[in-house]
């Protein structure tokens, strides 16, 4: 048994006899190594980002939607009736476990105007509830109060877009502004949330006391009748409880039997969440397997540049055999050069991967993200290739004959 | 101790078979110090081969040390070679990027000594064989017979009976040859090692006891006498 130590020595110093080559053969490794590494961490970055986005609608969100209406055969869409009201979101607030916040919703485009600017976007008609559902957060001011929403006062919370377009740089806290010539006092600013994964602005929209909204923007149809109820969950876990338990909350208060129809429809976003997700990774996993490509094609290098060495080397393996090296510590002694040049440039490939990583995310903005899985993946791979493409080039070299070893010239 | 029965060896060129060894018997006793003689192309480095467990005989059996090494593995021949025997070659077959002490220490590391204790042995072994100092050189740094001498304190090394040398002194001056005729034959006497060497320079063979000389594969004079030194 020759001594593991010696056996790395000696493949050291073979491979440092023929410095060039070595760092030619190591280069197919440390190019397949970087693109695996860099590959893996543009997936992982663009799925991060993508569950960023999602979070920024909210996290664990439900939707309860009205439901359809049949008018003489005619089967009209979701929404098409006005089924829910503002005393159902409060009930669902008061009498579901498994849910954490509920912001009523009615909704519509108004058109704000602040001294000359004027700015058309999103009005929101909520409950202060929408806060906690949607993880907003203020910059400045404060916000809404139930108080507010009992009383149906003229106050708005406003997007970051709407107040760059109406108001500049200046603070809109405590302004007057008009929506829909109706004059409501800027109580507070909302925090950046940047874009949905839609594309769509999610700045782009103000928020007001919902009984405002019914009572001086959009009016109602059916008096506290709603478009739609926010609810969040209180855990990834409770989504399909606190499903079921609306469900059966609403079927009460609605008064359907059990076989009737439900007159509400209840979405669950975190699918969306889960189907942008499963994108990515198909993505990611593309990438990875492209950039391993390059790591086989490094192996192949490895393998040549080993046979060559062996027929290179035919003499000295012939006066090892002649002291007694045996068949096992022939094959060890080149195995341990092929793992030598692909360990060695696996690790200068990681390091290539993570800076390119780095100058990819500066430079194109792409969000990257090294994740050390990948690392000992790409460096555990690398050492895979090293075996695989090493072994052929070994066993050719432990099968040599001595006496036609030691008489090669 | 070597007993050889009938040995055959015959190579397979093309469809042509050459037969280089044509039946032969011998025994070597132990402490003896052989020189194998003949015409090129007599079978003679064969022979040496095949004693020295490099290789087979196509037929016949041969007994080292009473045991039949005729079925042995590859692996089984490899570890009697470093357990038993030593090589010198004509070429010296030193590793060239291998400084004089790495490669003394070379047998030691297929039979599993610690590091530390091949670091001592094959200091010692080179510093016996006069070439202390010179531990860190590689071989294009020695002269030849420096070169020869760390080839047989390599030899030496792992304590093995058995010395083949096969035309020791053929890349050598007179004046080497004969100091590393010298030294082969002290260690024979003195360390009781037995000496096989193959060489066609009478007055190398007269450095032996005894002088086999090989025919075209067949032994034709097998003779015993007083050493001449």
């Amino acid at each position: 048994m020759a001594g593991i130590l010696s056996t790395i020595r000696i493949a050291f110093r073979a491979l440092w006899v023929n410095k060039m080559r070595s760092a030619l053969t190591m280069l197919g490794i440390i190019i397949g190594v970087g693109a695996v590494i860099t590959m893996l961490a543009v997936g992982q970055g663009a799925s991060e980002k993508i569950s960023e986005q999602v979070a920024s609608m909210g996290s664990n969100l439900l939707i309860v939607m009205p439901g359809s209406m049949t008018s003489g055969g005619l089967r009209m869409g979701s929404g098409a009736q006005m089924t829910l009201t503002l005393e159902d979101a409060y009930a669902i607030e008061r009498e579901c476990p498994a849910v954490a916040a509920v912001a009523p919703m009615v909704n519509g485009v108004a058109q704000i105007v602040f001294g000359n600017q004027n700015w058309s976007t999103a009005v929101q008609g909520t409950t202060p509830g929408i806060l906690a559902a949607r993880d907003l957060a203020l910059v400045s001011g404060r916000p809404f109060t139930d108080q507010d929403v009992r009383s149906a006062t003229k106050v708005v919370l406003m997007g970051q877009t709407v107040v760059e377009n109406l108001f500049g740089p200046h603070d809109p806290v405590g302004q007057i502004v008009r929506i829909s010539k109706v004059p409501f006092t800027v109580i507070g600013v909302l925090s950046e949330k940047g874009q949905s994964i839609m594309g769509h602005d999610q700045d782009d929209l103000v928020y007001i006391p919902v009984t405002t909204a019914q009572k001086r923007i959009f009016g109602t149809h059916f008096a506290g009748s709603v478009r739609s109820i926010l609810v969040k969950a209180a855990g990834a876990a409770d989504m399909e409880r606190a499903e079921a338990e609306i469900t059966e909350l609403l079927k009460q208060r609605h008064r359907i039997g059990p076989k009737g129809e439900q007159d509400f429809s209840i979405r669950n976003l975190t699918q969306l969440l889960q189907a942008a997700e499963q994108s990515t990774r198909v993505m990611s996993l593309l990438l990875g397997a492209i950039a391993s490509v390059s790591l086989l094609v490094g192996g192949i290098g490895i393998m040549n540049i080993m046979l060559v060495s062996v027929t290179e080397r035919t003499r000295e393996i012939g006066i090892r055999m002649a002291v007694g090296a045996r068949t096992w510590a022939i094959r060890m002694q080149f195995l341990v050069e092929a793992l030598t040049l692909s360990l060695s440039g696996g690790v200068i490939g990681i390091a290539l991967g993570v800076m390119s990583s780095e100058i990819l995310s500066r430079l194109a903005g792409w969000t990257t993200i090294i994740s050390p899985l990948s690392v000992v993946l790409a460096f555990s791979f690398s050492g895979f290739v090293g075996v695989f493409f090493g072994f052929y080039p070994a066993y050719k070299a432990s099968l040599l004959n001595p006496i036609e070893a030691l008489r090669y010239e | 101790m070597i007993v050889v029965q009938d040995i055959t060896k015959i190579y397979r060129v093309g469809e042509f078979t050459v037969p280089a060894l044509n039946g032969v018997s011998l025994t070597i006793t132990r402490g003896e110090s052989v020189a194998v003689m003949g015409p090129s192309g007599s079978g003679k480095s064969t022979f040496m081969n095949i004693l020295g467990c490099l290789d087979q005989p196509s037929a016949g059996s041969y007994l080292l040390d009473g045991v039949d090494v005729g079925g042995f593995s590859k692996d089984e021949l490899a570890a009697i070679r470093n357990r038993k025997m030593g090589f010198v070659f004509q070429g010296f077959n030193l590793l060239p990027r291998a400084s004089a002490q790495e490669n003394v220490e070379l047998p030691m590391l297929y039979s599993g000594v610690p590091a530390g204790e091949r670091r001592r042995r094959s200091r010692e072994a080179l510093t016996k064989l006069g070439l202390e100092g010179r531990e860190h050189h590689l071989p294009n740094q020695l002269s030849g017979g420096q070169q020869q001498r760390v080839a047989i304190a390599r030899a030496l090394v792992n304590e093995a009976p058995l010395l083949f040398a096969d035309e020791p002194t053929g890349n050598l001056d007179t004046k080497t040859s004969l100091e590393i005729m010298d030294l082969l034959t002290r260690l024979n006497r003195e360390g009781g090692i037995t000496l096989v060497v193959v060489t066609h320079e009478l007055d190398i063979a007269a450095f032996c006891s005894r002088v086999i000389r090989f025919v075209d594969g067949v032994v034709v004079s097998d003779v015993r006498r007083e050493t001449g030194v």
